[in-house]
């Protein structure tokens, strides 16, 4: 990253009341590592909170962390949370237990990168840095 | 087809930090301290077992951990279960359930019986458990923020069915300390919630004195990110606060250590494993023997489940994970556990299927029945490198306590986060370490397959429908139920939470009146206050 370049400012956030942050945690480590700003919003966010979070601190990403199978009636709350706020031209990120047959759906809900269980921690960041506007 | 490249004779180091050599021998018995910590089964310090017998006299129970949706499908599985040979329960609760939320909460739109039962009144637990003989098989409940309301539910429904309290067994997690660094499913600040804890071991020692109140998890903190030696030394100080909370108390040792037990959790070196567990049951009866003055033999013994762990488990070729789990069943054989049990191959993805559960309880069979691990106690005693191995891993986490010791305990570290923090930075340098290939992980960083994987895993399906059950259930007991004496019962419950009296007597009560978990749940929110999560990573 050289010094002109803006900072990447992600909001990784744990949605709904699971409690599994190990992965959350870790991918949160490896977006520092690679240079990026990170909020992470610790556990049992809402739809609501997510959406208050990223508007306030205007961030780049939106990401969210799912291990407990709830991804799709929590997104579809959030969708139109964010874009109420004016936050659809962020890059909207989810990763964790995402069975492929759900991925279809989560693109419909505006996620841009879907990262399941697997996923390389690189292939996350890099992801980001190349789709961040 | 890429192996991992192994230099020969290239300085190993297991994941506790302690060099493995190529040979042992009497020698190393000797430098590592000698055999004097290894004794009889049976016997003082323990190491070899608790019991003289062991599995001559009783094989380990089989407990897979299972619930699902509404407490009638719940009833079904347990029954499936049960009828495949298993030989006692691990009660699985939604997350609405485990942080204290009634179904019809908004809170817990969406996640009503998704990882586990749903669970709102006495009246639940009365058809969970419809039909199971709770004296043939004994019930665990993976419960922690909200376990004094369950536990007080589960002796209700017991006591309804004429089962005698004083002689019931059974365990509930009820381990609140570790859910603050791993699992997250805690509801009141760290002190209250250590309260609670201490009001259940109390109320059992009483009433309830062959109920097991308390499961301290080194399982979770493993899964965060602990090497094996730090899972056993955080376990024991987080025991060792609870039963400081019961002393505070006034209460004898003797009268409730033999109550507590412990969980936790085996993946990686099959040797590392077993020492830790051996390694573990010397130290915890000289923790209980020579800290805490405990006479009676059963105050000493390291009671345990000794689980196979998602932690091991790969989301690659899941088939292989089956393999994994025969061996993390054979570990925990020659561990010595009380308790077995294993994630199922296609845990990695969903709740298991009744065939891989099936499966998962065959693989313990099979050691059982075929492969001879029940004739023997303890069978690697005596190996230079297991009783060098176990002398060193002893030692590891008499430091790691020591640290713990020297920041303050670890009720403050909890609190602070730090704890969370140092598990949480090793999680991610194990994760680089997989990633780089430096840890090899078969199927993920070394023989992965060419092809697009075709996963072999179903998917437990998800009912929507079971939400609207569940809730529909719940405003019909609201209805139906004597109200006045839910008030009532809510009114001690506040009572006794303000005035720092035990709150089981007044829960059991509420529960009888069939106050629903999210209230009482909301009462002592009213007295206690809410966690806030220390954002430390």
């Amino acid at each position: 990253m050289n010094a002109t370049e803006r900072r990447i400012k992600v909001l990784l956030g744990k949605p709904g009341l699971d409690g599994h942050d190990q992965g959350a945690k870790v991918v949160a480590r490896a977006m520092m590592d690679a240079g990026f700003e990170v909020i992470y919003t610790g556990l049992r966010q809402t739809p609501e909170q997510i959406a208050r979070i990223a508007l306030e601190e205007d961030v780049d990403v939106i990401s969210l962390s799912s291990m407990a199978g709830s991804h799709i009636p929590f997104c579809r709350k959030l969708k139109p949370l964010l874009e109420a706020n004016g936050l659809t031209d962020k890059l909207w990120v989810i990763g964790g237990n995402l069975p492929a047959q759900d991925h279809a759906a989560l693109r419909e809900l505006g996620f841009k990168g879907i990262f399941p269980s697997g996923s390389k921690l690189d292939a996350i960041t890099e992801f980001i840095r190349s789709n961040v506007k | 087809m890429n192996a991992p490249q192994k230099p020969t004779m290239k300085k190993v180091i297991n994941e506790s930090g302690i060099e493995v050599k190529p040979l042992y021998t009497a020698e190393d018995v000797a430098a590592s301290g000698g055999m004097a910590m290894v004794g009889e089964p049976g016997a003082y310090p323990f190491t070899r077992g608790i019991h003289r017998e062991m599995y001559r006299k009783q094989p380990w129970t089989m407990r897979q951990y299972a619930g699902f949706g509404n407490p009638a499908d719940t009833n079904q599985r347990f029954k499936y279960l049960i009828a495949n040979g298993q030989t006692g329960l691990n009660v699985a609760f939604d997350l609405p359930t485990q942080i204290g939320l009634d179904s019809d909460d908004p809170l817990a739109e969406g996640e009503i019986g998704r990882v586990g039962m749903s669970i709102d009144t006495l009246r639940d637990f009365e058809i969970a458990f419809d039909g199971i003989d709770l004296k043939k098989i004994t019930v665990s409940l993976t419960i922690n923020g909200a376990a004094a309301i369950l536990i007080a539910m589960y002796l209700a429904m017991a006591e309804k069915r004429g089962y005698d309290i004083k002689e019931l067994r059974g365990t509930a997690q009820n381990d609140i300390l570790k859910e603050f660094i791993g699992r997250g499913t805690w509801i009141f600040p760290v002190e209250p919630s250590i309260r609670l804890v201490g009001d259940t071991i109390e109320y059992c020692a009483t009433h309830a004195p062959k109920y097991t109140p308390v499961s301290v998890c080194g399982y979770h903190i493993r899964e965060s990110g602990a090497t094996p030696a730090q899972e056993i030394a955080y376990a024991f100080c987080i025991a060792k606060a609870y039963a400081d909370d019961a002393i505070r108390r006034g209460l004898p040792v003797d009268e409730f250590a033999g109550r507590l037990s412990y969980n936790f959790n085996i993946f990686g070196n099959i040797f590392e494993q077993v020492c830790k567990f051996r390694a573990g049951r010397g130290l915890w009866a000289k923790i209980m023997k020579e800290e805490y003055g405990a006479e009676k033999p059963s105050s000493m013994w390291l009671r345990m489940i000794a689980a196979g762990g998602g932690g091991g488990l790969t989301f690659e070729q899941p088939e292989v994970n089956i393999v994994r789990g025969a061996y993390y069943a054979l570990i925990s054989a020659l561990s010595g556990t009380q308790t077995m049990a294993l994630c199922s191959y296609d845990e990695a993805y969903t709740i298991p299927t009744e065939y891989s559960a099936r499966i998962s309880l065959r693989t313990m069979q099979l050691l059982i029945e075929e492969m001879g691990l029940t004739e023997t106690v303890d069978p690697l005693a005596g190996s230079f490198y297991v009783e060098t191995m176990t002398n060193e891993m002893r030692k590891k986490m008499e430091e790691i306590m020591a640290e713990v010791d020297a920041q303050g305990g670890i009720v403050k570290m909890v609190a602070e986060g730090t704890i969370q923090a140092k598990v949480s930075a090793q999680a991610y340098g194990m994760q680089r370490k997989i990633e780089s290939g430096e840890f090899p992980k078969v199927g993920v960083n070394c023989y992965r397959n060419e092809q697009e994987e075709d996963h072999p895993v179903e998917f437990h399906p998800y009912n929507e429908d079971d939400a609207r059950v569940q809730i529909e259930s719940l405003k019909r007991i609201r209805a139906e139920r004597d109200n006045k004496a839910v008030d009532a019962a809510l009114t001690r419950l506040r009572g006794d939470a303000a005035a720092g009296r035990n709150v089981m007597p007044a829960l059991v009560e509420a529960v009888k009146a069939y106050a629903s978990v999210g209230e009482m749940t909301r009462e002592l929110v009213n007295v206690f206050g809410r966690y806030q999560e220390p954002i430390r990573f």
